[in-house]
This record gives structure tokens, sequence and C-alpha cells, in this order.
């Protein structure tokens, strides 16, 4: 394995940060270590193929947006719109990520080892075998999976819990696709009602779930029993048309 | 002034805010605050910045430090006239600059250090911040080209059109020391050469910093302009200082349900309260209906010995805070905090209406995890949530 | 705290079809329309009954129409060999009532009914005044020589993008070499390009029937908010692709595709709220392309949500930027409310290089009627004040504007650039190119002439190839006006005539309108 192409983002602005990245990359580096990372954005937008990324500091906000392939190790806390409109790739974040993450996220995954904000997952979409899947180690903010279309999200609210809720209010509203499971209970107030429906998982439904635990497992070097053998809440959509009545015809 | 000032056009802004505070009241200079704010650079355009700092006139410590941006002479003169009548102008002197490249075409800029004249407190029969407040009011209104941009006690506002960071150079804010320090960069849409329309907006000791749009401004200013405020800056923002002012100063309510008046809840979770809770939030509602501030907020403000964060409802703007020692830190981004403070021992990100409280004297910050925290967007600041459970 | 089903005592919710609904409660509605047939031309050959879109015709040994169910499309009647039908609106037996007019009437007998909001398609049809109608342009005579047109060069070559302040030019050995990088620029042969109409919202017919005008005419498209089909990948280089609240179908090579980066925030249809493409037209194919449910409504956000704030627009103007290595111009597409002037400064100080501005009449396959009747303001108002705005902050350079709502003719088109656009775009009229009547129902996805429709049954009857000479034709006619105009006006170049305001007056308009509009009053010389 080649020496990764190292970067000290010390005082870089962000436009002369990505040329360098965009230039090593059309040059053939895949392997990129960034190192006094704070505050710079647009990381890896736009970017495609096998690459690989290691940040070490705070990146800035719409990491990994646009992005199509790459994979993305955050040694540290990240910011808000991470994975925005992300196409395909994982992001791994080694600490809390911000706002507005997955935003029309169409593939690929987002695991965050601690806790996330507000409107996380918004209106992300799935098509067959293109499935985006967010994995929160911590909790959520309100607006967690607004008007989902598809995918998986995962809230698993590991301990030491910041919080008792594992999701904020307003959980859900609008979804019409894909699924949310949260690692135990949840306050049905707190999940739109005229949307989604909060049940027990079932057998099947943990099936489904086991690989994305399992990898989210790995990435972290946890164990896996104590994800898969918990008991999950699944919120799936009542309709794909909620608001059909809505409008008069 | 062009005529862009009469048409009444109102700034939409967007921006970027950093604070800092000593819990202890430990006093340290402005380069901190400079660096942290110079990393949220691209959060806004150059055309606007600013600082207020508490704590940084220790020796006039009892007179209303007062500064002032006069746009012509004749400004000045109608001005000082108007000072000399009201008050015992103890100490002036201009506002100590460095020149700069970056700050260009400044007004002139002075300071005052001031008493209200006994007498004319008595004939006005006012309290002296009543008569202060007064006297601003119409010096921001009536002279024309005249600015009264910081009028509190041992502390001060610093603010120009530029980036925050050559503001802070412009103003040698490294030479100030200042327990609290609170900054600001402005992406407004209106030329330069409007000073007064940097943040920090203030009001005796008051100071805000502000991120987002009030789209509830038509009738929070209505709402103000029948206690006396009038509003003069051609922004939004400066309706939150007065706001607070009328809300903790005039009406004297606590800082949190302030914040609840401002940021209130959503029916839905008044109606979750217990009692005596809920009729309390009914009522505040009721009341101060023409508070509520609506739209995108991100907001710092402070007064003496005293520094708050707090989002608006439904949290659409950014907001961090941290913690290291007895040091409490705010920013939009956790780039801007850890500029300041790399190795900080406690990062997270304020609820929606959840204000982050840090308070001279007191090792707990309100808000802070770990602490008594309401369930993440689930009802209103003031949970007493020790002896409730949520 | 437990879990439990949305049933409130602990009962097991069963999944509906459709969340539950109002309840309907019929009234009687009078018909809109009355199909009239005359049986002694009909030659009972059924085409009415084919083409119907609406389902209004049935046969009982000759054609029978249900006039509730008609909406007054025209097809039949286009279609009718024997000019045998007639559709007129149904008289208006209604008492006649200045404040409580039919229309309003009509629309709460509905709601009654349904308990729904009213939809509507295309663009606000209520009498509010129109600009346009009151702006005259200038001739030249006598004293200065109009050009002649049919036989002089005229040229309408447009450039949108960024230009630089300034250019630094370098003399080596007295041959000069331009030192200034410029940004990335789209050219246009003409100053039209077509509005962005989704692929959900119109057919892919109609798409591939703009596009293949716009690669043949030197002008753009627009995607729309519904992505890129693989049918038009080809067409891609002449496209605005549009970047949404949806976020349809935007991928890295989506962005790269295109000729330029739409941020899509508003429209004039329907300010403050997002695109609206009900279920009926979410067919598998369109389902596909957004990657949502079929037969789901995908109703976009209003906001974008990574953008609650002037600065969040600059943070995705350059997320798009840095995505496509500053290749490609960035376009803003804002609808025209009340503080448009602040708000284009804004953008373009947040870094776009193109603001599109759509007033108040722009159209829509589908909106809620009582937002797209009553916000907004008109694009002559718009452009004025932003052009005005940004020119006295020194900054009406750095980006070009586009208007768009309600440009109806080359006329509308002449008067819009000298109040300072850089260029117009088409909606309605490049569907009305294609066939379109202007009947409003677009959100019903039954459109007759298969452009509002993704029924393959309806759709097959719109020829791409067709119905891109059509708005190939319609450009052209257009363009040749546009000569007409500009060599009259003894212009003989387009950007003369940019924001030359001077070149209009106005007439039987008040003086705060004049103001802000720039404009003299007719009567008033040089």
């Amino acid at each position: 394995m080649s020496e990764p192409y190292r970067l000290d983002a010390r005082g870089l602005h962000y436009r002369e940060l990505n040329r360098r990245v965009r230039e090593a990359v059309a040059r053939g580096e895949t392997r990129f270590e960034l190192r006094n990372v704070n505050g710079q954005r647009y990381l890896a937008d736009g970017l495609t193929g096998s690459l690989e990324f290691d940040i070490y500091g705070v990146p800035g906000n719409d990491l990994g947006a646009f992005m199509s392939g790459p994979t993305i190790r955050v040694h540290g806390n990240a910011q808000d719109a991470v994975a925005n409109t992300m196409d395909a790739g994982r992001i791994i974040v080694h600490g809390h990520a911000g706002d507005v993450l997955g935003y029309g996220m169409r593939g690929g995954e987002l695991f965050v080892r601690g806790d996330v904000g507000y409107r996380v997952g918004i209106h992300m979409k799935a098509f067959r075998d293109r499935l985006p899947v967010i994995v929160v180690g911590g909790v959520a903010g309100d607006f967690l999976a607004e008007y989902m279309a598809g995918g998986l999200i995962v809230v698993l609210g590991l301990e030491p819990r910041s919080r008792p809720e594992l999701v904020g209010d307003w959980c859900a509203t609008g979804m019409h696709g894909g699924e949310v499971f949260l690692r135990g209970e949840v306050d049905p107030r707190r999940v739109a009602g005229q949307f989604a429906l909060a049940a027990p998982a079932g057998p099947e439904d943990m099936e489904r779930l086991r690989p994305h635990l399992e990898a989210f497992a790995q990435a972290f070097s946890l164990d896996p029993e104590g994800l898969t053998e918990a008991r999950f809440t699944r919120i799936a959509p009542l309709s794909h048309r909620p608001y059909g009545a809505k409008y008069a015809a | 002034m062009s005529s862009r000032f009469d048409r009444g056009a109102r700034n939409i802004s967007g921006c970027g805010l950093s604070g800092m505070m000593s819990l202890r009241g430990e006093r340290v200079s402005g380069t901190a605050i400079r660096e942290s704010i110079a990393i949220l650079h691209d959060r806004s355009n150059g055309l606007g910045g600013g600082f207020a700092a508490y704590g940084i006139y220790p020796e006039r410590a009892e007179q209303f430090a007062l500064h002032i941006m006069y746009y012509s002479p004749q400004a000045q003169e109608l001005t000082e006239e108007a000072l000399e009548a009201g008050f015992d102008v103890v100490h002036d002197e201009r506002l100590p600059t460095r020149p700069s490249r970056h700050i260009a075409d400044p007004p002139a800029l002075m300071r005052y250090f001031v008493s209200p004249r006994r007498a004319r407190l008595a004939e006005a029969g006012l309290t002296a911040e009543d008569y202060v407040l007064e006297r601003v009011m119409h010096i921001n209104a009536g002279i024309e080209g005249a600015f009264v941009f910081s009028s509190g006690k041992n502390m001060g506002a610093f603010k120009a059109v530029g980036y925050a960071e050559d503001v802070a150079d412009f103003f040698r804010l490294d030479e100030y020391r200042a327990n609290i320090w609170i900054a600001h960069g402005r992406f407004p849409t209106n030329t330069p050469g409007w000073w007064a329309g940097a943040h920090p907006f203030t009001l005796l000791d008051w100071a805000v910093v502000h991120n987002g749009e009030i789209s509830s401004y038509g009738i929070n200013r209505r709402y103000l302009e029948m206690f006396g405020y009038r509003c003069t800056m051609r922004t939004d923002t400066e309706v939150i200082a007065y706001l607070l002012d009328l809300l903790i100063r005039r009406h004297e309510l606590p800082v949190e349900l302030a914040c609840d008046i401002l940021a209130a809840p959503f029916w839905k979770h008044i109606e979750e309260l217990p009692e005596p809770r809920r009729t309390l939030y009914r009522a505040l509602r009721r009341t101060y209906g023409s508070a509520l501030v609506n739209g995108p907020f991100a907001i710092i403000f402070g007064r003496q010995g005293e520094m708050v964060g707090l989002n608006d409802r439904i949290k659409l703007r950014p907001l961090v805070a941290a913690r290291k020692d007895d040091w409490l830190y705010l920013s939009s981004e956790e780039a801007g905090i850890r500029a300041m403070c790399p190795d900080p021992d406690l990062v997270w990100a304020p609820p929606a209406g959840h204000p982050v409280i840090g308070r001279v004297g007191s090792d707990r910050v309100v808000g802070e995890p770990g602490g008594a925290l309401a369930p993440a967007g689930a009802g209103p600041a003031c949970t007493g949530a020790q002896e409730e459970t949520p | 705290m437990t879990t439990t089903s949305t049933g409130g005592d602990g009962e097991r919710a069963r999944p509906a079809a459709t969340a539950p609904r109002a309840v309907r409660a019929p009234l009687y509605r009078p018909p809109e329309f009355r199909w009239e047939h005359d049986p002694e031309r009909c030659a009972r050959c059924k085409r009415c009954l084919q083409q119907c879109g609406f389902r209004a015709i049935s046969w009982q040994d000759g054609p029978v129409a249900d006039p509730a169910l008609c909406v007054g499309c025209h097809r039949c009647e286009a279609f009718c060999p024997q000019q045998a039908i007639t559709i007129r609106p149904n008289p208006q037996y209604l008492r006649p009532h200045s404040l409580w007019s039919e229309a309003h009437r009509r629309n709460l007998w509905l709601q009654a009914e349904t308990g729904g909001v009213l939809l509507t398609g295309m663009g606000n049809d209520l009498p509010y005044p129109i600009l346009w109608d009151h702006l005259l342009l200038d001739a030249c005579q006598v004293t200065n020589p109009s050009i002649d047109p049919l036989r002089e060069p005229m040229e309408l070559r447009t450039h949108l993008g960024a230009a630089p302040d300034r250019l630094e030019v370098a003399w080596e050995g007295g041959r000069p070499e331009l030192r200034t990088e410029m940004p990335p620029v789209l050219e246009l042969e003409t100053p039209i390009v077509f509005a962005a109409m989704s692929y959900g919202s119109i057919s892919l017919h109609a798409q591939k029937a703009l596009a293949m005008a716009a690669e043949e005419c030197g002008i753009l498209w627009n995607t729309g908010e519904g992505g890129l089909h693989a049918d038009l990948r080809p067409y891609a280089h002449r496209a605005f692709v549009q970047c949404a609240s949806g976020r349809f179908g935007v991928t890295p090579e989506y962005l790269q595709a295109g000729a330029a980066i739409e941020i899509k925030i508003g429209q004039g249809a329907k300010p403050g709220i997002g695109g609206h493409l009900p279920g009926e037209k979410v067919s598998q194919q369109v389902s596909e392309t957004r990657m949502i449910p079929a037969g789901s409504d995908a109703l976009s956000p209003a906001p974008q949500h990574d953008i609650y704030s002037i600065e969040d627009l600059r943070q995705l103007i350059y997320a798009l930027k840095e995505a496509t290595a500053y290749q490609k111009p960035v376009s803003v597409k804002i609808a025209a409310v009340h503080n448009v002037a602040a708000i284009a400064s804004g953008i373009v100080r947040a870094g776009a290089d193109i603001i599109y501005l759509d007033g108040f009449r722009g159209g829509t396959g589908a909106a809620p009627t009582v937002i797209r009747d009553h916000l907004g303001i008109p694009i002559e108002i718009a452009v004025a004040v932003v052009d005005q705005q940004l020119r006295e902050e020194g900054i009406r350079q750095r980006a070009s504007i586009i208007a768009a709502g309600g440009i109806r003719s080359s006329a509308d088109a002449a008067k819009a650039i000298a109040l300072g656009a850089d260029a117009v775009a088409i909606g309605t009229g490049a569907l009305l190119a294609l066939g379109c009547t202007l009947c409003q129902k677009c959100y019903t996805g039954r459109c007759s002439w298969g452009i509002a429709t993704q029924d393959p049954a309806l759709t097959r009857r719109l020829d791409p190839y067709l119905g891109s000479l059509r708005l190939a034709n319609l450009i052209r006619a257009w363009s040749a006006e546009l000569e007409e105009i500009l060599g009259a006006m003894g212009l003989n170049a387009i950007e003369s005539l940019r924001g030359s305001r001077e070149r209009l007056r106005g007439l039987g308009l008040d003086r705060a309108t004049l103001d802000i509009l720039g404009v003299k009053p007719a009567g008033v010389g040089a």
C-alpha cells in the first residue's frame, strides 16, 4: 500500500486546499491524509472513484457534498451538511456531526459515532439497489427523516447518552418512503403520526438491518452483538401519498 | 449620506457569530475572539464586522460609556450640545484606532464617559438607565448623521464596514481587556457607508449579534414602538436588543423566560407541560405574542456579567457551545470555537429555543449537558427539570 | 415511554392507501364549458372520443360529452375533420355580482365539497395591470437614422455569466495578450432561453422538443427540478441543470454534463413554496429518474434545507463550484417578491453568475391557486429594481439577469431588455408553440396535447421533432422581430438596448411606478 498524500491544512483557504487535492487526484493519488483541518469547507465535493481520505481536525460545512464513491474518515467532530446530496461512498465520523446531514442523499453510507443535529436525512431517496444509509451512534435532533422518500436511518443512542430520548420532535414528518430504526422505544408524540407509524421491529426487519449494524460496529470497533441483539422500533410511512387528500380534486 | 438611507430599506443579512466568556471574570485581550471570527470569514462578505467587550473600562465603571460615530461636523456639534445639556461629561476622547487600508472612510469616532445630571433625572422622573435610553433614541432618530453605537457602563461596542478581523485590528482590540467578548461578521446587501448597520446592536449594556432574518420584524417593531423604542438602524436585529431591554430590564423577567418569549415553545409542547407551568406559558404567549421573534436566528447577547446564546424555535441557524475550565465559548461553527480553544472539555449544540447562559461567578452554565436538560426539542427552556420528569 | 401505534386506544392502525381525508360533501357546481356538436356535420369518425384526454366524451350512436368533465382544452375541436364541435364558456346564468365573480363562487363550492386546497396550472390569469402594455419603445427619425434590419447586420448574440470589472492586457512587442482569466460563460445566439419545466411536469417528448430546438437555435433549455432523463443526455451541454430543493437527479455526472447549474430557490407562480408534482404524474419512469416511489406526490420542500440564510446560499454556490472545479456558471432562480432587489444583491454577493428572476405571472405545472394568484410582484418591476440596485452597488457586471414570467412576444422581450435584463426566458410561450391552449389543467396529468402528462397514450401525440420545429420557428420569428425593433431604434447590437431605459416611455403609469421603473412618461423628450 503506497503512502498517502499528506497535506497540512493549517492556514490554508478551502479553495487552495481543494485545488491541491484535485490536482493530486488528477496525478493519480488515491489516498489522502489532511491534518490540522479547521473549518475548511467543501472537502471532497463532487469527487468520484475509490479515493480515501483521513481528516484530522474539524472539517467545515458540506463535507462530501455531491460526492460519488470515495471514503472519508473524520477523526474528530464534523459540522453541518455532511453527505449533502451524496450519491455513493462512505463517510465515517469519529465524533458528533451537525445539522442537515445527508440532505437529498441517494446512495452510500454516513456513520456518526456521536450525536447528530437537526434535519438529518431530509428527502433521502432510493431506487432498487441504490440505498442511502445513515447510522447514528448517539441521538438525533428534531425533523429526523423529514420528507423521506427512501433509504435507511438508524439511531442507536449508545451509552453514555447525552439525552434520554433518541430523537427530537416532528420525526418522519412528510415521510413517504424508506424506514427509520431506533434502538429502543420512542414517545409516539415525537413521531409525526399522520405520516408514519412506529412499531416494534420484526425478525424480517432485523434481518435487513443486521448488515448495517455490523458495518457500523466494524467502523468503530464496537461489539456488534450489543447492537444486533437489541430491541428496535421501526418507523415506516403510512402511505406513499400522504398529501393525497390535501388538494381539491 | 445618500438617499438610500431615507428609503427605509431594510438590510437582510447572513452572518457568523462568536463569543467567549470567563466565568471567573478574568479579562483577556481581543486576540482570541479575532482569530475565531477570522475563521468564519466565508460567512460574511466584508461589509460589516463588530465586537462587544465587557469590563473594559474598570476605572470609569460608574459612568455610561457612549461610543458615537459622526458623519458630519454639525452632527458632532449638535450631539455634544445635547450631551452637555443632559449629562456631566466626565471625559471624552477619540476612540483609539489604527489606520487600515481595509477600513475605508471612517466617520469621526468618539467616546464619552457621562453621568446623567441629577436635575434632568428629577425633571424627567426617570431612572438613570431610562434617561440614557431616551437620550440615545433622541440622538439616533433626531440628529442626522450621529449614531450612538454603544451606551453601557464598563463595556463598549466596536463596529465598522469591513471584515471583522480587520475591524478588530482597526479598533486595536488587542489592547483592551474584557471578560466577555462577542463578535460578528456580516453579509449585508446594502452598500458600504453604513457603519451603524453593523452588529452588535446595543442599548445600555445590552449587546446583540444576530445571524438570520426576522420575518416578524413588522410586528415586533410596532410592538416596541408602543413602549417608546424607535427603530433607527434599518436592520432587523435592533428589535432583539430592544425586546431584551423591555422584557428583562423593564418587565423584570428572568433571562430564561425572556428567551421563551423570543423563541416561544409550540402550543403542542405547552399543552404537554404540567401545571403551574402550563398556565404560565399560555399567559406568556398570549401577552407577548408580538415579541415572538419568527424566522431563522442564532443570537449571542450579553450584558454585564452574562453571555447568552439562543437559537430560534426550530433551529434554522447553527450555534455551537463549548466549555474549557471556567471559559464558555459560542460560535456559528465548531471551527470558530477551536480557533479560540483548540482543546475544549465539552462541545455541544444547544437545542432549539434553549438558551446557553454563562454568568460571572457561577461555574455551572445554564443549558450545559450533564446538568438537568430538557429533552431535545420538547419544550421551553425553563423546565426546572430537577424537580420534574419530562 | 411506550411504543404505541398511532391508534389512540392501543389498537394497531391499518396502513391506509392514502391518509384519512376530509369528508366529501358534494354540491351542484355548474359546468365551466358547453360542448356543442353539430350532428349534421358529424362524420362519426370517433376521433373526438379518442382525442379527449379528460374522458369527457362517450359514444352513444354519436359523441356525447359530459360537460362537467370538459376542461376547454379544445383538442376534440381541433381534431374534428368536419369542424362539427364548438367549445364555449358556459353562459353566465348565475346572477352577476361585482364582488362575488363566477370564479370566486365556483372555487368556494369546490372547496365546500372537498375541503381541499385548490390547485391550478400555468400562470396567474387575474386582471392585474400588465406593465408591458404601458411601455412603448422609441424609434429613430430624422435626427438619428434607423437601420435597415432586412439588409444590415443585427447582432443578437448574448453572453450570460460574470464579467470582470476590467481587463488586464499585456503588450508584448506591440502584440496585445489577454492576461485576465475569464470566468466561465454561456453563449446564446439570441437573448431568449427556455424556462425550466421538469420532466414530470411535462412529458419526455416535450422536453426533447425543447432540447432539440435549443440545440438548433443556439440557445439553452433547462432541465427543471426533475433530473435529466437518459434520452436527453446528448443535449445536456445546452442545458441549465437544476439543483432544486428536492435534489432530484443530482449526481456529479449530472452537474458535469450541463452547461450551467441552476439553484432553484423559488419560482414566480408559487413564491415561498416548492415544486409540486401530483402523484398522478409520477409514472414509473419519473419515479426512476427522481428516485421516489411511483404514484407519490413530489412536493419539493419550500426552502432548500441547506439554505436558511444568505451565507448558506453562498455555501451551496461554492459547494457546486468546487464540485465542478469552477468550470460552470452558477445561476440562482428566485421568484420576484417585495424585497427582490436586496435579495438579488445578496445573491450576487454570494457568488452567483446569473440571476433568474421569475415574475408573478410565471407558469407552473401545479400550484395552489391562492398562491399563484396572490403572491409575488411583476417581472417588469423586478427587473427594473434589481438592475438599478446592482448598478448602485457597482456589482451589475458580476451577474447576468434573466427575466421570466409572462413574456408573450418579442416586444415584451425587447422591453425587458431595455429595463435591464440580459435575456428573457419563456415557458408558457414555449408550451403554446407545442400546441397548448392554456386550459390550466396541467396538474391532472391528463393533458390532451401530450405536453403536461406522463400517460403514454397521450404523450405519443407529441412528436418531439415536429415540436422542436415549432419551437425553433418561434425563436426564429421573435429573433427576426427583435432585429426589426433594433433597426427601428437605430441600433445594431442588442447590448446597446440592454438597460437603456431612455428608449422606453410610460403611458398611463403613475409617478411612483415610473420612478421605480426608471422610465420617463411619453411626451418627455431626451
